[in-house]
């Protein structure tokens, strides 16, 4: 279990006070100026040995992204654009970072955009988040009003502006040209890339887009030195991390936890262990809802919560929202329902995504009540594969995944209950 | 209470006047007008596409392509419901089935007394404390069937 000396969110659950003078308490703001003097390859370079990857689902490394960034100006500004829409089913760690720690993402923004030669950033927060952007909106004017941003942020001698925008309830405006594109007023329909946005994104200005978490982290990272954050985890998979559970635990919680750590540990410490103990854990989805689950079994005997062994799994850690589901679970319903929100939630853009996600919805209204000919299974992943990898974003992938997780491990489940409506008889896992 | 089409009019010209000389200003005009009105008029949009020199067909595809902007007026109270999948396995549909029970509505339904409009939502980042829901914004988690009647009989009347 992490110490909690090492927990780089020390306010997580908003039991201290989350202005500005508890924030200082606690050690955010700290030499935030000296920090910035030592330069901008000083920042990148640590930020490239602390290995820490992009916590907002597909783990680029931070440093190398923040490398990407021109050096020089060549007339068109540079900005940072905090990705704050936080819209993935299942995951709900960013908000608490906005609601109770707001000020480890300002102190972050303010150090990220200088070293990338950002003058200005945006946090771009979804249109649900009210009472987060209340509560970023404060900690924003507090430190302004303290010199924290603005002329000479910090006493850095770098000026920063700091503008906070709140979406209107679109999940593809998590992707990170869509949000561009919702930023400036538009549809958020993601741009075809390249050009990346680090060559042409706001405005067709450089610009970086990243997790509120992986620019909260930044700070204490560089304070506490890259060796520190490097030590937690295996290699390649640096760091604390933020863990949302949900689902049939006994505890639900999020929590700050060593990356690497074992699904078991991580539900015993932190969660109470699964509802109705562990022979009860049909299937995790371990990474928000647009990775493939895996079954319970596997994730008891030897799961560890880091991207290389879920990829693996042929799963991933996406933003670590794990959910949990037991045997009282319908996992085709489940399933069901993620392809109707993709469905809803397509943006109409690549025909293969537009009509795909129907196509894969209505294949798998079928499959739930179990009116569907068996060929239809293998059909329908002929179809999954067809989406994936042939949209401009990852919105066609993400609803193709889940569904050959469930063909991948629950197979059985779908034969026998096409079976049982054949044979007239009620299947046991049918009624939920 | 209706507001009258100039009403609508005069309110609008002085929102786009604020917003207008941001970059990117159409969102925040937009959301501008909901928290105003509690709606998009598609009245005043016209007006707005004039101001932003952007064409009519442009900001109909946008007012479109969002959730959350309604093209008529919601209840006084709006509740949003959290549908994803932590809140499933929480017992959403049993809480959410008796929410639209008691008042009588379907999903984008608003009682006929004017009161209270549910929406569904997909996932409202509480899914620690599943299953969740918003009234007028305010986060509300653990709903059980205790808290949803005290809930409707707080908002419905």
């Amino acid at each position: 279990m992490l110490a909690d000396q090492d927990r780089i969110f020390t306010n997580l659950y908003g039991m201290h006070d989350r202005s500005l003078a508890g924030a200082q308490k606690r050690g955010h703001w700290d030499g935030t100026g000296d920090l910035v003097k030592k330069g901008r390859d000083w920042i990148i370079e640590e930020m490239k040995a602390s290995g820490l990857r992009g916590r907002g689902g597909a783990g680029f490394p931070t440093g190398l992204k923040w490398s990407f960034m021109p050096k020089e100006s060549d007339g068109r500004p540079h900005y940072l654009v905090v990705n704050a829409d936080e819209s993935e089913p299942g995951t709900c760690k960013d908000r608490e970072i906005m609601r109770h720690d707001p000020h480890t993402l300002i102190e972050g923004c303010l150090i990220a955009s200088f070293a990338m030669g950002a003058h200005a950033g945006y946090i771009y927060i979804r249109g649900e988040y009210v009472r987060e952007r209340e509560a970023l909106q404060a900690a924003i004017d507090e430190a302004y009003d303290a010199g924290l941003l603005g002329k000479n942020a910090a006493g850095s001698g770098w000026d920063y502006d700091l503008y906070l925008h709140h979406g209107a309830g679109a999940y593809i405006c998590g992707e990170e040209t869509a949000l561009l594109e919702s930023l400036e007023g538009r549809k958020g329909m993601p741009r075809l890339k390249p050009p990346f946005p680090a060559n042409t994104g706001l405005y067709g200005a450089p610009t970086t887009v990243n997790n509120v978490e992986s620019i909260a982290v930044v700070p204490t990272i560089l304070r506490r030195g890259a060796s520190w954050f490097s030590g937690f985890g295996r290699p390649n998979n640096a760091g604390t991390k933020l863990f949302a559970i949900s689902g049939h635990v006994n505890t639900p919680c999020v929590v700050e936890e060593a990356m690497s750590i074992s699904f078991e540990e991580l539900i015993e410490t932190h969660c109470g262990g699964i509802r109705g103990g562990w022979d009860n854990l049909k299937a995790v989805i371990p990474g928000g809802s647009s990775v493939p689950l895996i079954p319970g079994k596997t994730m008891y005997e030897d799961a560890i919560m880091d991207f290389d062994w879920l990829r693996e799994q042929k799963s991933g850690l996406g933003t670590a929202a794990v959910i949990v589901m037991d045997n009282s679970t319908d996992v085709i319903k489940a399933i069901w329902r993620l392809s109707k929100f993709y469905k809803h939630e397509s943006c109409g853009q690549c025909t293969p995504c537009r009509e795909g996600t129907g196509w894969m919805m209505r294949v798998m209204d079928r499959l739930v009540t179990g009116d569907a000919e068996p060929e239809e299974i293998d059909m329908l992943l002929d179809v999954t594969k067809q989406v994936e990898g042939h949209t401009i974003c990852a919105l066609g992938d993400a609803a193709a995944w889940p569904i050959q997780g469930l063909i991948r491990h629950f197979r059985d489940e779908i034969e026998d209950r096409i079976k049982h409506k054949r044979t007239g008889r009620v299947s046991a896992v049918a009624a939920e | 209470m209706h507001a009258t089409q100039s009403d609508l009019d005069a309110r609008t010209a002085e929102i786009v006047k604020q917003y207008q000389s941001l970059e990117g200003p159409l969102l925040p005009i937009l959301n501008a007008l909901q928290a105003e009105f509690g709606y998009v008029p598609k009245s005043v949009l016209p007006d707005v596409a004039a101001a932003l020199n952007i064409s009519r067909a442009e900001i109909h595809g946008v007012v479109s392509f969002y959730h959350d902007y309604r093209d008529h007026p919601a209840g006084e109270h709006v509740i949003k419901v959290c549908r994803a999948e932590a809140c499933q396995a929480a017992g959403g549909e049993a809480m959410s089935a008796r929410l639209l029970s008691l008042l009588g509505i379907d999903w984008h339904g608003t009682t006929a007394n004017g009161k209270v409009t549910v929406e569904p939502a997909y996932c409202l980042g509480l899914c620690a404390c599943a299953p969740a829901l918003f009234v007028d914004g305010a986060p509300i988690g653990r709903v059980s069937a205790d808290r949803v009647d005290i809930l409707v009989a707080e908002v419905a009347s």
